[in-house]
């Protein structure tokens, strides 16, 4: 299948219309964001898979919880902040430890909140949702990834999360529109001295930087992680051993993040220089997609002059 | 015909035993809950203890998961396990952990111990039952402490949204807590009057009070959920007492989790009509 959109949550509405339209047992859980999340499109094509359960997220979980107990697959929506911090409690007790067939799926993640500041942010979902035993935490790079991404998280029977961005506009990585495993990292770029991983809606924007730096001279590696836990280990240590430098890029927090899981291996296999690309310790503000992503260092931009910096050891 | 005044004895039996032997256990509670346990597992509930994943089964949920005691003696009684299993209760890899855990014991509906999550679970699966066009009911037990947690709330106002008349929520009200508020004029403590009736009402379900020590009137109330014409979730206020059975435990918030001594234990089974070897 090949996709027009390069929005993210625009496939994403899309294929859950699709997937509660071939599987009688799939309903989406709304908290009332539907319009946003695109979660409406469910409702506008197969209005009887369409659960809206208010304002009230915890209760939205565990809603999902026992649905799931019964044999139907709930997939719940929300913004990522509030899907994650909001109902962690929820999300311990009344699905991960009873290790319940519940699909969360976290719309606007890290920055790019449509401009609302730094309470919808969420800069900490990837450390809570790795830290439970039973969840599996994907994190799509383009819209195409996203749908072969739903596909394989509906295959699989346990708890998963889905970190989407609000980008309308990625940029298609190479080979996303192949089937996708889960747990397996992305090879996109090699080169030597530095590696650069990164997960999610950041992937496209340091491929760029990384085409750009390679007509300029500098080859980097660059490998894509859709799949943040289970992390594909052999990948990292593989960079590990055969780079002097890790560079790792996350629209997160980089304490207890992606860069941090990275470094978890790293640190106990091959230990090697690494430099966490991220939001640092601070919370964030309103602003444009573009500036918020600049004033972090995160746009195609400030990524290329970070990485050239690293490249030739200034 | 099951004799439920002597299940419900034999329940509160269990919970004492148990609690006595494990040295460990909530006991206030369970004892609270015991009528209404032997009314649903004895005389309403469609269940196959040989078959615990029987899919039309109706469900049960244990919101107040700390009563969880209660709920194991009632499963031993009712045929899930062997009644000698309750005495690994609470111990490192017992299938009966503190709180009910459904991935360890059959006939655990849903895992619970969080409070005011399981009213949640309950919700979906009646939900999941409209979905599928199927008639089993969905039971949930709540504290009245465990009211205090919005989420309970939350719950409540997505039920009557969907017409959830399959699900009849038992509020087990014995107006006492862990610890609660300091009554201002003595040293008793206690839950506050928190008007259930009015507050579920006001959410759009079905209210129906009872005596939840009295077994016909839960029984009747329980029926609720059969009733064809009712588009409303029902919520079961019983009136009870926390410690019901055991004169001395009865109404005392310090029996929430606590051991009994040896005497104190004979002197309880007695009460109940134990004859003590």
């Amino acid at each position: 299948m090949s996709l027009t959109t390069k929005s993210m949550r625009d496939a994403f509405g899309k294929q859950l219309t699709e997937m509660t339209l071939q599987d009688p047992s799939i309903v989406a859980l709304d908290g009332d964001l539907g319009n946003s999340t695109r979660l409406a499109f469910v409702e506008n094509e197969n209005q009887d898979a369409f659960l809206q359960m208010g304002i009230a997220e915890q209760n939205m979980v565990g809603v999902a919880a026992g649905l799931a107990t019964c044999g139907i697959k709930p997939w719940v929506c929300s913004f990522a902040a509030f899907i994650t911090r909001r109902t962690f409690d929820q999300l311990v007790v009344s699905v991960d430890q009873p290790h319940l067939n519940v699909k969360l799926v976290g719309a606007y993640s890290g920055l790019l909140t449509s401009n609302t500041g730094k309470t919808h942010h969420s800069f900490e979902d990837i450390t809570l949702m790795a830290s439970l035993p039973n969840m599996v935490v994907l994190s799509p790079g383009d819209a195409q990834e996203t749908v072969r991404m739903m596909q394989a998280a509906g295959k699989y029977e346990g708890p998963v999360y889905i970190r989407l961005s609000r980008d309308e506009n990625l940029e298609f990585l190479p080979g996303s529109e192949e089937p996708f495993e889960i747990g397996k990292a992305k090879w996109l770029n090699s080169g030597k001295k530095i590696a650069c991983v990164s997960t999610g809606a950041m992937s496209p924007r340091v491929y760029k930087a990384i085409i750009e730096l390679k007509a300029e001279g500098m080859s980097l590696t660059h490998v894509h992680f859709p799949t943040i836990k289970p992390l594909d280990r052999e990948t990292v240590i593989k960079l590990a051993e055969s780079h002097e430098h890790l560079v790792t890029v996350e629209e997160h927090f980089v304490r207890n993040g992606f860069g941090s899981l990275v470094n978890e291996v790293t640190s106990a296999t091959c230990p090697v220089q690494t430099t966490r690309i991220g939001i640092q310790n601070q919370y964030s503000q309103c602003g444009k997609n573009d500036e918020l992503l600049d004033y972090h260092g995160l746009s195609t931009g400030k990524l290329k002059m970070k990485l050239a910096e690293l490249f030739e050891g200034r | 015909m099951v004799n439920l005044h002597e299940k419900a004895r034999e329940i509160r039996k269990g919970i004492l035993r148990t609690v006595y032997t494990q040295k460990q256990g909530h006991i206030g509670g369970p004892l609270s809950a015991a009528d209404v346990l032997a009314v649903l597992y004895f005389d309403k509930m469609a269940v196959k203890p040989e078959e615990p994943e029987w899919t039309e089964r109706d469900r049960f949920v244990l919101s107040k998961g700390h009563s969880a005691i209660a709920l194991y003696v009632t499963l031993a009684l009712k045929g899930y396990f062997e009644y000698d299993e309750l005495y690994t209760f609470d111990a490192l890899h017992s299938r009966l952990q503190a709180h009910p855990d459904m991935t360890k014991l059959p006939g655990i509906d849903m895992s619970t111990g969080s409070l005011g999550q399981g009213i949640s679970a309950g919700v979906g699966m009646a939900l999941a039952a409209k979905l599928q066009k199927k008639d089993y009911k969905t039971y949930v037990m709540l504290g009245d402490g465990e009211s205090q947690e919005g989420q309970v709330w939350e719950a409540a106002a997505v039920a009557a949204r969907y017409n959830l008349s399959n699900l009849a929520v038992i509020v087990d009200n014995n107006g006492l807590q862990q610890y609660g508020w300091k009554e201002a004029d003595s040293s008793e403590r206690q839950t506050p009057d928190v008007r259930f009736e009015e507050k579920w009402k006001a959410f759009g379900w079905k209210v129906l009070t009872v005596d939840g020590h009295q077994l016909d009137e839960i029984a009747e109330a329980l029926d609720a959920v059969n009733d064809k014409e009712n588009k409303q979730p029902v919520a079961i206020i019983a009136q009870t007492v926390k410690g019901k059975g055991i004169s001395f435990m009865e109404g005392q918030y310090e029996w929430h989790s606590k051991v009994p001594t040896e005497s104190e234990f004979n002197k309880a089974m007695k009460e109940l009509g134990e004859v003590m070897p």
